[in-house]
């Protein structure tokens, strides 16, 4: 199966008239997303996930660097009418009645009048709007006008969906059924590709990820895999630890309490742990329980792409 | 059918704002109003009716063209609206056609609104509607969308409020340019000469579009004129259009 985006030394500079030099949002960004999966673009605020986005669906012009879009170059009318995107926090013409929105949109694509308005109900019946039909867009709340904004990115039956931070705004029931939308279109073997600073959205979705910092690729990846080696953290309970071991406990863990006789650990990495079980078992000591658990994801990710960051400089 | 999308489009959101319809209500209470002034001078009612009548039309088409002209592309940039659009499969140039399109309906429908109410305003007088009036409101439409285009066109590329300016002198000049050209061709200064008789070509002749003062005097006007002027209008429009689709076309849409 050959890639449905494929992006090759992408490079954006945004130029206003007084600032001479202009702000890189691009960096040659390098990227291959291969089709029906959930792909998500993962980045923080500023990395240039929006900039590609754009790019990628010809509202914006790359300064140098190609991509292909569902194998053809960009702006390629053909392929424009086989993907649906859904801006960040979009805006729609107020005016306008979200049936009658999304009709204008049906037009776009030359859909004839008799199937425009049984797609425009079904589409609304999906996105759960079907109450909000003729009320215009102005009366619309921040949720509403997200799945509007849905509404219209699947009004072509798209085969490729580009959605710039789709949960941001929404409270915990939005989010969950954007991520069950999300998870339909891929069971009808649709591919997803959206862009976050939030990596639990990512976690829940995700087939593969790919994260960018400062318009540059950082990695690309199975989230599990990426994450792994770095989340690894264990709960662990100790009994009958000798106070001459507890000095050397302390250096291999995150944190250490003491509680009556038992001894609360908290170890992050695989190595700290192997040391902590030696030291464990030279003490004489005993362990009481064992856990993997999962630190802050925020935390690591962050803590990622700022590692990612300086080994990108160094190479 | 996508170019019509986007004109039905820019139709109803213009026709929507509750700022379009305040001015048209006024410019109706103006061609009403002009009566009152018709009575103050005994035996030019109908004259004053008349040019008070095709004034109004004049002026409020104008300043729909220009305000809602310059923000016409720039609000869709601005709000973020044509996000959504521009990523259809559709082309840019059919977007621009597409919204001039659709400000040139609105202002149509405007500017009928305000002829029928000038008509029976006229009508009510026992005054009589000549050719020639619905000739000059005609040519006065033409003009506006020359206006327009330009409007558009300086949208493409700079603020409203900046294209709202140049918009404006270019209006002014254009009603001008036939005097400049006459002052170049008088002044013994060879670049002069050169400059205004270049600027009498690129400059729209405005002058082509105003025939209010023969029709409200009932001054015979020349068949060939409204074909000549109405021609020149259209070819006007057409290369306004056509240049600003060719810099949209490449135009980073943030
Ligand atoms: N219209 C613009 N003009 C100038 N700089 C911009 C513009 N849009 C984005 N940028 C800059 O480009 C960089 C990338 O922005 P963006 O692609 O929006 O990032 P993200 O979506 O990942 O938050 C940021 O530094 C941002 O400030
Ligand atoms: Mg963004």
């Amino acid at each position: 199966m050959t890639s449905v985006i494929e992006i090759e030394g992408l490079r954006k500079t945004y130029r206003s008239g007084i600032r001479r030099k202009g702000i890189d949002a691009l960096n040659g960004l390098d990227l291959s997303v291969a089709g029906n999966e959930i792909f998500g673009f993962l980045g923080p605020n500023g990395a240039g996930k929006t900039t590609t986005l754009k790019i990628l669906v010809g509202l914006l012009f790359p300064s140098s660097g190609n991509a292909r879009v569902l194998g053809k170059p960009l702006r390629d009318l053909s392929v424009l009418s086989r993907i649906g995107f859904l801006p960040e926090s979009p805006h729609f013409y107020e005016y306008l009645t979200c049936k009658e929105l999304l009709d204008f949109y049906c037009r776009l694509f030359r859909i004839q009048k008799a199937e425009r308005s049984k797609r425009v109900d079904a589409l609304l019946l999906d996105v759960g709007l079907e109450n909000a039909a003729d009320l215009q867009v102005r009366k619309l709340s921040q949720g509403m006008r997200q799945r509007l904004g849905i509404a219209q990115a699947l009004i072509n039956d798209p085969e490729l969906i580009f959605l710039d931070e789709p949960m941001s705004g929404l409270d915990p029931v939005g989010r969950r059924k954007i991520r069950d939308m999300i998870h339909g279109l891929k069971s009808r073997g649709k591919t997803v590709f959206f862009s976050s600073h939030i990596l639990q959205d990512a976690e829940l979705l995700c087939d593969q990820v790919a994260i960018i910092r400062k318009g540059r690729l950082v990695t690309q990846g199975k989230l599990q895999d990426i994450l792994a080696p770095k989340q690894a953290s264990y709960e662990a309970v100790l009994t009958d630890i000798p106070d001459a071991a507890i000095e050397s406990l302390s250096r291999v863990s995150e944190s250490l309490d003491k509680r009556d006789d038992r001894l609360h650990l908290v170890i992050s990495g695989r190595d700290n742990l192997l040391a902590a079980q030696r030291i464990v078992v030279d003490s004489n000591g005993a362990i009481d329980s064992l856990a993997k658990t999962r630190g802050s994801l925020e935390d690591t990710f962050i803590e990622f792409i700022e590692q990612g960051l300086e080994g990108g400089k160094a190479g | 059918m996508k170019i019509w999308a986007i004109c039905l489009n820019t139709f109803r959101e213009t026709v929507r704002d509750k700022v379009f319809i305040l001015l048209v209500v006024f410019a109706i209470i103006m061609i009403i109003a002009s009566r009152v002034f018709g009575f103050l001078s005994i035996g030019q009612e109908m004259k004053i009716v008349k040019d008070v009548g095709l004034g109004s039309i004049s002026i409020f088409s104008l300043l729909v063209a220009i305000f809602v002209g310059t923000t016409l592309v720039h609000k869709e940039i601005d709000k973020r609206t044509i996000y959504t659009i521009v990523s259809k499969p559709i082309r840019r140039y059919q977007f621009i056609v597409g919204k001039y399109a659709g400000l040139n309906l609105t202002i149509l429908v405007n500017v009928a609104m305000m002829s029928a109410f000038f008509y029976l305003s006229v009508k009510l007088m026992d005054g009589t509607w000549s050719f020639d009036l619905t000739m000059a409101i005609l040519l006065i439409y033409i003009e506006v969308m020359v206006v327009t285009g330009f409007a558009l066109l300086f949208s493409t590329f700079a603020s409203p409020t900046l294209s709202a300016v140049f918009t404006f002198l270019i209006y002014l000049a254009g009603h001008l340019a036939k005097d400049l050209r006459f002052f170049g061709e008088q002044s013994m200064n060879i670049y002069l000469n050169v400059l205004s008789t270049g600027l009498y070509y690129i400059l729209p002749n405005l002058t082509n579009f105003n025939t209010k003062n023969e029709a409200v005097h009932g001054f015979p006007i020349a068949s060939t004129f409204y074909a000549y002027s109405i021609f020149y209008g259209l070819f006007y429009c057409a290369i306004l259009v056509t240049v600003s689709s060719w810099i949209f076309k490449s135009k980073n849409l943030k």
